[in-house]
């Protein structure tokens, strides 16, 4: 069992949980991933790690409520415990692993897309603490749903809003923002890191692509046991199979097969029991219910 | 009871015709009598052949004697002395290959019904509360067993009667790894049957931790130099699936037999208050001829599919057990034999639409002795399908091995280690089971488990 220590939401239907796992929290990585498990009859959930703190014990999720079992989980409290927590899982991001002066040399932007900027975060705080600097844009469709923005302005160099709506910062997608950066505030970067709904890191990707910027993205798929037994999370990268529970979640985005991914991620909107799923379907999400990616 | 002794006393199934809709065990077991008659039939040979076809070495004529003269209780402990798992090597052990194959009342007539003796013994004492006891001398040091399968278990029950210290680390939220995902609920009964080994197993001191996925939440080396366990035994089996390789095998609705098993048996899919979604197909091909395919097909046919296994060779080579076969012959699943598939077609949004196959036929024997299937040439055909369940075999997961300081392995990711004693080639770190050898058996791997436990035992008494 593992005790919820913190609950607040970020947005109307995005809460934040601080959850005991001392065993996650001390080895866990920025690009990696947990799966909680809330009860006997639960489902394994695939969810973003926002942030962990080895000391403390204590490791941060971010979930958005889109399916029933993350819906049920909103209604779990502070004082109150998880069944199951399993991490961390995946590989961790290819930043750690590189010099930091090699970092140093590099001009990042981080693309978070809506539920996306949880798992952006522990990235660009990682990098912060190694004295490296990162721009980040952080898109929503509107204001309301806009999440983690100040806890990004401590780490991040420049931090860009974009809203589909206008309703806050740039009006437009962040493909809209990339290319403003770009092309307006001439600005130049060597890599992309972009983590938000398929559609939102297909169409980065394909404009990176264009611009010659390296670009990596993370993969939510279906999942169920995330240790690389079952396979159902798995994609084609540069024609090769892969599997994101092991070998991912992050690769290169331009040799992703994006198209197959968002064709494996309707797997399981249309079963029974999936009502909820179809009735209410997020703009942004990231790997909050497993089965939805987009 | 009258009983021929040329004859086995015939074991109580589930109607093929009822089963077919359900999840429940399909073999219901001897009741007392029928045991006590079978048991009759052993010849209690002074030199018995069947224990030596045992992996685990039990004592089968002392275990027998005890049911004849229907001391069941102690039937049990002659068993416990061997296996820490007899309700489940009952169920699911090629005993026909095994003990039954060696039995000498199997030369002339029927081999002594063992399998479903030991299983009747386990099953008695666990309905009538008989508990393991834990070992009263206490060895002081720790062992560390990774993975809670058929091998992980068996080694950490056999350290704990030994007086050790044992914690079983698990990678997924339910202890019993292959028992509980892999093998159906109709073969082998999770709660009552599975959960209840593992409780005996808990009983003799035990402790497991689930969720902690070696070489992510920490590692065997942290285990040795951070935690104080001063043995580790690696049992995390064979968990990674294959897939062929043909066009369309990502499409939605292939499956590996792994994910659809897991689903079903792990998850609880087929179980309607439980949250974890499953396709239900109607036509469904399950891609292999072993144990795992045989399952998969037969819990897609109660999924309330058409289910065809697909299978290169012939009948004669299917692996999977004759009574696996028989089952899912007599539930009505088709058997495509000397066929393989070429192509998966896809719809336009993205599903299963069928399956391109071809026919083939037996040439010479490859490597493994057996005939190579060729295909025959212009035999392709197809097959309308909305599933395809991909049961190729499994691999070892890398995730230990590549975290594990000067742990080798070799080139099919399996763990090298010692087939006499478990040892790796990393000192006091033991290894079995599937993770060694690739996917085998339960059997084999609770060998394995055993003979490491002996190695580490030796290893600590140093």
């Amino acid at each position: 069992m593992y005790k919820i220590t913190k609950k607040r939401f970020l947005a109307e239907n995005i809460f934040l949980m601080d959850v005991e796992a001392p065993r996650v929290a001390k080895n866990c990585h920025p690009g990696q991933f947990v799966i909680v498990r809330l009860d006997e009859k639960g489902e394994r959930i695939p969810l973003t790690v926002c942030d962990y703190d080895a000391e403390a014990g204590t490791v941060t999720i971010v979930v958005q409520m889109i399916g029933a079992s993350t819906k049920m989980m909103a209604e779990y409290e502070e004082g109150e415990y998880l069944r199951d927590f399993t991490g961390p899982l995946g590989c961790k991001s290819e930043l750690i692993d590189e010099p930091v002066e090699e970092l140093k040399k590099k001009k990042i932007l981080f693309v978070a897309g809506g539920l996306g900027t949880a798992p952006v975060y522990p990235q660009v705080k990682w990098l912060h603490g190694q004295g490296v600097e990162a721009d980040c844009i952080i898109g929503a469709r509107n204001k309301s749903l806009i999440i983690l923005e100040e806890e990004m302005k401590a780490v991040a160099k420049n931090v860009y809003v974009a809203t589909d709506d206008g309703s806050y910062g740039f009006h437009g997608n962040v493909n809209d923002k990339i290319k403003d950066l770009v092309n307006n505030e001439k600005k130049t970067y060597d890599l992309v890191i972009a983590i938000g709904p398929l559609i939102m890191m297909k169409f980065v990707s394909l404009l990176t692509k264009e611009l010659g910027i390296k670009t990596v993205v993370s993969m939510n798929p279906i999942m169920v046991d995330g240790t690389g037994m079952c396979g159902a999370c798995r994609l084609t990268v540069d024609g090769k199979v892969k599997f994101a529970c092991v070998d991912g979640p992050e690769f290169d985005g331009h040799l992703v097969n994006f198209d197959e991914a968002i064709k494996r991620a309707q797997m399981y909107r249309t079963e029974e029991g999936r009502a909820v799923l179809r009735e209410k379907e997020g703009a942004t999400h990231h790997g909050c219910c497993g089965h939805c990616s987009d | 009871m009258e009983v021929d002794v040329l004859k086995r006393i015939p074991v109580r199934e589930q109607d093929p015709k009822v089963r077919a809709t359900n999840f429940e065990e399909v073999c219901l077991g001897y009741n007392v009598e029928e045991a006590m008659a079978e048991a009759s039939r052993c010849l209690k040979c002074k030199n018995p052949q069947c224990q030596k076809g045992c992996p685990v070495n039990i004592d089968i004529p002392g275990f027998i004697r005890e049911i004849e003269a229907g001391k069941m209780e102690d039937a049990f402990h002659v068993l416990s002395m061997y296996s820490a798992l007899p309700a489940i090597c009952g169920r699911v052990c090629p005993q026909e290959s095994q003990c039954e194959a060696k039995c000498i009342r199997g030369i002339k007539g029927d081999a002594v019904s063992i399998g479903k003796l030991e299983r009747f013994a386990a099953d008695w004492a666990r309905e009538n509360g008989i508990r393991l006891q834990a070992a009263a001398d206490k060895k002081g040091k720790k062992v560390a067993v990774i993975g809670s399968g058929p091998a992980g278990l068996t080694c950490a029950g056999e350290l704990a009667k030994a007086g050790y210290d044992v914690t079983i680390f698990e990678a997924l939220h339910e202890p019993g790894g292959v028992l509980v995902y892999g093998i159906p609920e109709f073969r082998l009964p999770k709660k009552s049957v599975v959960a209840a080994e593992i409780e005996n197993v808990k009983s003799l001191g035990v402790r497991i931790e689930t969720n902690v996925v070696i070489g992510k939440s920490t590692t065997v080396d942290e285990l040795i130099h951070e935690e104080g366990f001063e043995a580790v035994f690696i049992g995390s089996g064979a968990g990674l699936p294959k897939f062929m390789g043909i066009p369309g095998e990502n499409a939605n609705g292939v499956f590996s037999a792994n994910e659809f098993l897991t689903r079903n048996n792990l998850m609880k899919a087929y179980h309607e208050d439980y949250d974890t979604p499953i396709f239900h197909g109607k036509k469904v091909a399950v891609v292999g001829g072993g144990n795992v395919a045989m399952d998969a097909a037969r819990t897609a046919l109660r999924l309330g599919a058409e289910v065809h296994i697909v299978y290169r060779r012939g009948e004669s080579e299917l692996p999977a057990r004759v009574e696996e076969v028989h089952h899912a012959k007599e539930e009505g699943i088709i058997f495509n034999l000397l066929t393989n598939p070429k192509e998966i077609l896809v719809d336009e949004n993205g599903w299963v639409r069928g399956m391109v196959c071809v026919e083939m036929e037996l040439g010479e024997p490859d490597a493994s002795g057996r005939r190579r299937p060729v295909e025959k040439a212009g035999s392709e055909f197809e097959l309308a399908l909305d599933t395809v369940v991909m049961s190729l075999g499994t691999s070892p997961n890398p995730l230990i091995s590549s975290t594990t300081e000067g742990l080798e392995i070799n080139g099919h990711q399996c763990i090298v280690a010692s087939e006499e004693n478990g040892q790796t080639t990393k000192a006091g770190v033991y290894a079995g089971g599937d993770a060694v050898t690739g996917a085998a058996t339960v059997i084999l791997a609770m060998g394995a488990g055993k003979a490491a436990a002996q190695g580490i035992d030796e290893f600590l008494s140093k």
